[in-house]
């Protein structure tokens, strides 16, 4: 077989090429996190097609502007280094911009080559330190997330950002360090939409302790029409507040498979101390009961009767929504950690997925995936390093129901002939993608109401009768 | 003061307090890029500086010599088979996402425009090399289509590890010689923009594809439009229009093309151009090898249709043509005309500004005219001096190491294909009566004098503008069309045409009179402001603080 002569990274892959990727690359990640910084701007050392391809891909699915600079290697810079190239950059960005902060990328051609960007990064600020001493005016914090996409998916450009942040700010606060800090709380959201990042600031600030949500693409990735020009859309995570996540009674990160080298969390633990607990992302019931009594245990405050109160509309919508859901089979596909959530979520409904796929190559990805499921009468099939055309070849013989996930799976759903429920990203065929609430007791909610109803229509619409109470 | 000088005096003005904001250098530079029009006698206009590099750090529209050849010209065939050599991201997006259509002859003709395939270079083939990879997914492709061709696209990392692509297509052409392999080293470094992949893409199309069938489609009057992309269903309209005329449209680079229709395309007798940027070199190259003379054409704008379609059948000679043709003209301007009166009505007077493509900013402009709207401002994202001033500037324009890694190719007459379509005498003929071949006037040479000429317009450039001129609606691309929407101006997208369109043609130009019509008369951006914020007492601490 063809495909061996090649060593592939995943047992589940039958090809060796990638035919219709589930997978964005790195640099894409890293700048989604650093538009979700307060005053960042991304800037991408390499070709500038990168930078523009980027900036488009997510613009279609935040339909935001979203401004990210490009060092623009010619072909020389591709032979002779970059670092002219990445420093006038800087300069040009930080004149126009006067942006708080710049996050730095690399890209596969700036990696290849082996450019030393942290060691160009060092000697910028040095050469600017003195430029400040001199009666410069203050320059931005610099980040550097390494990014080469030939390792990992944009998951892991996204991690990478987080911790290339955090590992630079945290514990650099110059605040007076004899007055005593309220005692306050980190949480690292994960990829999600804009809609869950508002849906976690209000479950946060529910347990009155001072927080910090990072990344906090909220606003700055939603934000509403403009009345005086904004050089870049505010909201984000300030940077001070990045800085006192060493002191912090603890860090939640949602989701579970990042790896240790990329984990700010770890990296608060080791350095300061910082408790780090790692969470499901919040999807279904059982989920979001684990992230709330994370909260208390990191608190010391109780849930309040608010969210006990949606937890009990939920409860009673899966018990009016079952007899729709049970037994119904669907695919799931998407980064990881959504997956691992959104497959938790569809179980407790009944429904069985029957074919679970993530573009990430993970060891693990299969036996978590397999213990969430354990009920599902049949195994399901569980593909990591998947694309869509793999997919489709496989899902034929599976008669699925539904699939779930991103609007990547249109053809997939097109070809099976059976609907698509648009959650995740990207979403870039319906309005209002990066505004889907999956989060929290809410989220499930909201994500139960859109399968359950698009299970009630294809009842509907199949039946000759066309029953109005279903 | 009268209009025309109030503007020009602003235009000058407005340069200048434009460019004092920039460090010397970047200024020096952007002030040949920033040019007021001025048309004076034999067409000359204010030289541009054109196709020259984004400096860094400055947020440009352009994106790289992959998506000129990939996602521009080759992608809107749908049975070439195209694997992208490289990491997984360019390949992702460059997958379908220019809303090109195409209708394939059966439904089970192949299309693979909605496959994207990659080699997806992990850290091993980056370290090793990639070709034994990509020999693989060749293969896979093979064994999955066995298309009749197969395309592969380079990108930036490509180049650096030492894959050669080429030779990796010669090898499995030698492996399946029923199928027409080649690569395209489009890495995204080469060149300043998309141009040069498009140029390269050329090159490949020319040297590997056009004139290994020598069967004609059937037809007396038979003809190529290169540069029409079909985005929106355009060369559907176009393919719609000249076929009531009679004329055969053998082949469109590449909207709704096959490769069929490729590799004959030489057997027509005339090439016409719309996109002049992206695929003049083709034009020219079939000329000198095939003797298939070219000539520009628009089909963008009710009138500049006619006016293409006339010159088509005005060059085929034929009485019966002609007349066809502008019995045709005649019946589609009817509901044009209703349409344009209605809403022109609406619309007069009204200024728009283009930022887009290598030949859009200028076709657009005509459509805007005829609904009586005025265009302030224009410049393209990747074109050349040549689109800006006319192809007459083609002699002086420099050859900067930018251009240089872009091949020229040194072609002959084909010794067995040539063939003089028109006698020298009958060309010289039309060529006295004003009939112009080989020609381009350029985008400045048909616009007002103080109109502002902006080349890779940035970002910062276009809030000046806004604030400045506060234009009725902005025409460029989806990553400027948020920005400027959240300033309260409608911007139509002229690359993906938001998912609209057609709009060549004349169903197209009625469509896009309806479309801007709609924009510029939207009320939601009189809704921005609430009622409350019209009194001070309550806006007073409105204001961002920082
Ligand atoms: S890596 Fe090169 S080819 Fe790929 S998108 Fe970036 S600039 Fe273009
Ligand atoms: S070269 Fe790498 S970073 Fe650039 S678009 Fe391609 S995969 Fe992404």
């Amino acid at each position: 077989m063809i495909a061996e002569a090649i060593k592939t990274k995943s047992p589940s892959r039958s090809y060796t090429s990638t035919r219709n990727a589930c997978k964005l690359c790195a640099p894409f990640g890293a700048c989604i996190v650093f538009r979700g910084i307060s005053g960042c701007i991304p800037l991408i050392h390499g070709s500038q097609g990168c930078s523009t391809y980027i900036r488009r891909y997510g613009i279609s699915h935040f339909r935001e502007p979203i401004d990210i600079a490009s060092s623009n290697f010619t072909e020389s810079t591709a032979i002779f280094g970059g670092r002219d190239n990445l420093e006038l950059a800087l300069s040009n960005v930080t004149r126009q911009y006067k942006p708080e902060a710049i996050g730095v990328t690399s890209t596969c051609l700036s990696e290849t080559i082996g450019e030393n960007v942290p060691m160009y990064i060092a000697q910028y600020e040095k050469d600017r330190s003195e430029r400040e001493k001199n009666g410069g005016s203050k320059e931005p914090a610099l980040f550097y997330a390494s990014t080469p996409s030939y390792r990992g998916t944009h998951m892991d450009g996204f991690h990478e950002a987080i911790y290339s942040v955090v590992s630079k700010l945290a514990g650099t606060s110059v605040a007076s360090e004899n007055v005593e800090e309220p005692k306050h709380l980190n949480l690292i959201s994960g990829f999600v939409s804009s809609e869950d990042l508002r849906e976690l600031h209000k479950i946060l600030s529910s347990f009155e302790m001072p927080y910090t949500l990072l990344p906090d693409y909220s606003e700055s990735l939603d934000g509403g029409s403009w009345e005086e020009y904004q050089k870049l859309p505010k909201g984000g995570t300030p940077l001070e507040s990045i800085r006192r996540m060493s002191s912090a009674v603890g860090t939640i990160t949602l989701g579970e498979s990042i790896p240790r080298e990329h984990d700010a969390s770890a990296w608060l633990e080791s350095n300061f101390g910082v408790k780090a607990a790692r969470v499901p992302m919040p999807i279904g019931i059982e989920n979001t009961d684990a992230f709330f009594s994370q909260l208390t245990e990191f608190t010391g405050r109780p849930i309040s009767q608010k969210w006990m109160d949606v937890r009990g509309r939920l409860i009673d919508a899966y018990i009016d929504g079952h007899k729709y859901c049970f037994g119904k089979k669907a695919i799931v596909y998407g980064e990881e950690d959504f997956v691992l959530a959104i497959c938790s979520f569809l179980s407790e409904l009944g429904i069985e997925p029957v074919l679970v796929a993530t573009g990430a190559v993970s060891d693990s990805f299969k036996s978590r995936i397999l213990s969430i499921l354990k009920k599902n009468r049949s195994e399901p099939l569980v593909m990591d390093d998947a694309d869509f055309v793999t997919m489709l070849e496989k899902a034929k013989d599976l008669s699925p129901d539904f699939v779930m996930g991103s609007s990547k799976g249109f053809y997939l759903a097109k070809n099976l002939e059976i609907p698509l429920i648009r959650c995740g990203f990207p979403i870039h065929d319906r309005m209002g993608g990066h505004r889907i609430l999956h989060l929290g007791y809410r989220g499930t909610l909201n994500l139960f109401d859109l399968v359950c109803n698009t299970l009630m229509q294809i009842k509907q619409s199949s039946s000759k009768i066309g029953y109005t109470y279903i | 003061m009268d209009h025309d000088e109030n503007m020009a005096v602003d235009t000058e003005e407005f340069k200048s307090e434009m460019l004092t904001r920039y460090p010397a250098k970047v200024a020096k530079k952007r002030k040949r890029q920033i040019v007021i029009n001025q048309v004076d006698a034999g067409e000359q206009v204010p030289e541009i500086l054109a196709n020259s590099r984004t400096i860094p750090g400055i947020l440009t529209m352009r994106g790289c010599s992959y998506a000129g050849c990939k996602g521009v010209v080759l992608g809107p065939t749908r049975d070439i088979l195209q694997i992208t050599h490289g990491p997984i991201g360019c390949g992702f997006y460059s997958w379908s996402t220019r809303r090109n259509q195409t209708r394939p002859e059966t439904p089970d003709s192949p299309n693979y425009m909605t496959y994207a395939m990659s080699t997806d270079l992990q850290e091993d083939e980056i370290i090793f090399g990639g070709e034994k990879k990509l020999k693989a997914a060749i293969d896979e492709a093979v064994a999955l289509f066995h298309p009749k061709a197969i395309g592969i696209f380079a990108t930036c990392p490509v180049g650096l590890i030492g894959d050669d692509v080429h030779a990796v297509a010669r090898e499995m052409e030698a492996k399946y010689p029923d199928i027409n392999i080649f690569g395209f080293s489009c890495e995204g470094y080469k060149g300043v923009s998309q141009s040069a992949g498009h140029h390269v893409a050329n090159n490949k199309v020319f040297t590997d594809v056009v004139g290994l069938d020598d069967t004609p489609k059937p037809g007396k009057f038979r003809f190529n439009i290169l540069g029409e992309y079909n985005i929106g269903g355009d060369a559907f309209e176009i393919e719609r229009i000249v076929a009531a005329c009679g004329i055969t449209l053998h082949s469109t680079f590449s909207g709704n093309s096959n490769y069929q229709e490729f590799i004959s395309a030489h057997t027509v007798d005339l090439n016409t151009v719309m996109c002049h940027r992206s695929i003049n070199y083709l034009a020219e190259m079939m000329e000198i090898k095939y003797g298939i003379p070219w000539f520009k054409v628009n089909f963008v704008g009710a009138d500049a249709t006619a006016k293409s379609l006339r010159k088509i059948a005005a060059f085929f000679g034929d009485k019966a043509l002609m007349e066809q043709t502008e019995k045709v003209i005649e019946a589609e301007m009817v509901a044009v005309r209703k349409v344009r009166d209605e809403v022109k009505a609406r619309c007069q007077g009204k200024k728009v500004m283009l930022f887009v493509g290598g030949s859009r900013a200028h076709h657009y402009q005509e459509l805007f005219d005829e609904m009586g709207m005025e265009t302030i401002a224009a410049g393209y994202e990747f074109a050349h001096r040549d689109d800006y001033e006319g192809r007459k500037v083609l002699p002086n324009i420099l050859v900067d190491a930018d251009s240089r890694n872009i091949e020229e190719l040194k072609v002959e007459k084909d010794p067995e294909r040539y063939k003089a379509r028109k006698s020298e005498e009958e060309m010289e003929k039309m060529k006295t009566e004003g009939f112009t071949f080989n020609d381009y006037r350029g985008m400045m040479t048909e616009m007002k004098d103080k109109a502002l000429i902006i080349d890779d317009l940035n970002h910062y450039e276009m809030e000046k503008l806004i604030e400045k001129y506060h234009p009725d609606v902005i025409c460029a691309g989806v990553k400027e069309k948020y920005v400027v929407q959240k300033q309260g101006i409608p911007l139509k997208q002229l690359h993906s045409y938001d998912y609209m369109g057609p709009y060549a043609g004349f169903v197209g130009a009625i469509n896009f009179y309806r479309e801007i019509d709609r924009l510029v008369h939207s009320k939601v951006f009189k809704l921005t402001k609430a009622p409350w914020q019209d009194s001070p007492e309550l806006t007073a601490n409105y204001g961002w603080t920082n």
